[in-house]
């Protein structure tokens, strides 16, 4: 079974994050980045698969040059090889360009699943995988808390508000996991310097065959207007509990008609 | 005046309240028009509501491919409607609703927006961003804007519609019906409000201590008709499912009260919960970053302090 496992570089959620001002895109220079969390679930998932039923695992990562930090912890981890497409033309790219410059690297690679976060943490906007089924046409497996593979038969648990959907597709198809699926292992010491010499394409967008109208901030479907800081919260009321705590707070939640 | 798109959450054959949320909002920017999919006779049930909350068309598509295939076949009917060119589509920021709305933009070709906290009547969407820290508004640049607007963010407002039905005849193709959900499994959460959508949530963090101790965080929640969240730190130690989580990688919320319980208020956590309209903290710490979030805030022993509180709210609502 050959899985391609996506990551994304993020910015540390404990920075201080913002937006830039000059074009009102992420700041990913002035913070430290790290793997999107979720991502990491991703991969030992990818990994988990590959030990129970063989194949290989290709890592896949658009993003700016620095990336490749994100993904030498993934080939750390024990994933086989990796693709990078980086490209300057890139930058900015929204949701359904991103999807399609990563559609457009998937179709030259030969994979029976895609394997992705169900959310990064920096734009939030949780559609990937299904924005990636939808251009590849293959069904989608997402926000999965368990992953079986019977052959060509792939049956997921779904989290839903109120509990879980069993899912089922054929091979290939892409699966989104949460992050309750695993546990990610920590890359070895061995893992680290193997990472090293494991096979790295860089794709500019020319390589993958994606044109320049197809991506980036000028071309994007949507746009930032513009931005503020949240106001601070007014100060609220504190009280230290005399005994009395839980009554002054029912007092409060009355006052304000709650109760 | 232009057609506004409105996909109709529905569970137990009545409309989820974000859909006359939706409804609401989608008067600003032209004229409603619900769109009901589900198994056949989902609309029977759901229809005169939505003319209560200003829909002045109901699209009907009934099948049961609707619901036995995953995200694919609800994105595939909403794009049959979309080439009457309305002026939006507007979608429950649920984690499938994203789905659809993404799936949706990448077959007509238009851009989609995420778990907006409000939109004005040009389709500008208001974000909530970095875990809350930043509010940005955007607004979709190619084709028909699709928004995804999160529960409780706008305040429903009835105003009666015509309510007129207009059957589509659904038929979804093969390549849709690649995902079949095979089961559908309700993990009990009692009689509570659904998370996402209820006025008031208690949360219950590391300072529980342990699994058994959420009993207490249930009692308070269903002493004030809550839903019941947990920070990560709880999910991930198992206390509370994970359903429950509420936070970066878990669910967003937006009640009119969020009561914290032995959270601290780490960065993640409050990706979920800044938005909310009232902030109330009971924690031992009265360093806790919580506490900046706070309208009100106890510091104090919550095993001590939770317990009256359910005491004193059951005896005021007597």
């Amino acid at each position: 079974m050959n899985i391609v496992v996506l990551v994304k570089q993020v910015p540390d959620t404990w920075a201080e994050r913002k937006l830039r001002d000059d074009d009102k895109t992420l700041d990913r220079d002035s913070v430290d980045a790290v793997v999107n969390e979720i991502d990491e679930y991703a991969v030992e998932e990818a990994l988990l698969l590959k030990e129970a039923h063989g194949g290989e695992v290709t890592v896949v990562s658009m993003g700016p040059e620095r990336a490749i930090e994100t993904i030498r912890k993934a080939l750390a981890m024990g994933v086989d090889k990796a693709v990078h497409l980086t490209d300057e033309a890139l930058h900015g790219s929204c949701a359904p360009q991103t999807s399609l410059a990563l559609a457009k690297v998937l179709g030259t690679l030969e994979y029976d699943l895609v394997i992705c976060g169900s959310e990064a943490v920096d734009a939030r906007v949780s559609a990937m995988g299904a924005l990636l089924a939808e251009r590849l046409g293959i069904p989608q497996l997402t926000g999965a808390r368990k992953v079986e593979v019977d052959g060509t038969n792939v049956r997921i648990e779904r989290l839903t508000d109120s509990g879980y959907e069993v899912v089922e597709a054929s091979t290939p198809a892409v699966v989104s996991v949460v992050e309750k699926i695993n546990e990610p292992r920590y890359p070895s010491f061995k893992g680290i310097m193997a990472a090293k010499k494991k096979p790295l394409t860089t794709l500019s967008i020319a390589d993958a065959g994606i044109e320049p109208a197809e991506v980036g901030l000028a071309n994007a479907t949507s746009e930032v207007v513009e931005f503020t800081p949240r106001p601070p919260r007014q100060t609220g009321q504190m009280i230290k509990d005399e005994g009395d705590g839980g009554v002054k707070l029912a007092e409060y939640l009355a006052s304000q008609k709650i109760i | 005046m232009a057609e506004v798109l409105v996909l109709v959450e529905h569970a137990d054959g009545t409309p989820k309240r974000v859909t006359y949320e939706l409804l609401t909002a989608a008067r600003r920017l032209g004229e409603p028009s619900a769109v009901v999919l589900g198994a056949p006779g989902t609309a029977a049930a759901v229809k005169d509501k939505l003319a209560e909350y200003g829909a002045e068309k109901v699209y009907v598509g009934e099948s049961d491919d609707i619901d036995g295939y995953l995200v694919a076949p609800k994105a595939e009917v909403l794009a049959t409607l979309a080439a009457k060119r309305p002026a939006a589509v507007l979608i429950a920021s649920s984690a499938e609703g994203k789905e659809i709305a993404g799936r949706l933009a990448v077959k007509i070709g238009s851009g989609f927006l995420t778990d907006a906290v409000d939109l004005d009547e040009h389709g500008t969407a208001t974000q909530s961003v970095f875990g809350g820290a930043t509010v940005v508004r955007s607004r979709v640049k190619i084709g028909i804007p699709i928004v995804t607007l999160r529960p409780n963010s706008v305040e429903a407002v009835a105003q009666p519609g015509a309510g007129a039905e207009e059957t589509i005849e659904v038929s979804i193709s093969a390549a849709a019906k690649g995902a079949r959900v095979v089961d559908r499994v309700i993990e009990d959460t009692g009689s509570r409000p659904d998370l996402t959508e209820a006025s008031i949530v208690v949360s219950g963090g590391r300072g529980m201590g342990g699994p058994e101790n959420f009993a207490l965080v249930e009692k308070l929640a269903d002493s004030l008709g809550a839903a019941v969240g947990a920070s990560r730190a709880a999910t991930d130690a198992g206390w509370y499912p994970h359903q429950s989580q509420v936070g970066q990688t878990g669910v967003t919320v937006s009640p009119q009260l969020y009561l914290a319980v032995g959270i601290s208020g780490a960065i993640q956590h409050r990706a979920g919960m800044q938005t909310s309209k009232m902030i109330v903290a009971i924690n031992k710490d009265a360093e806790a970053p919580i506490f900046e979030l706070a309208d009100f805030g106890v510091v104090g022993d919550l095993f001590q302090v939770v317990p009256q509180l359910t005491e004193e709210i059951t005896k005021r609502k007597g």
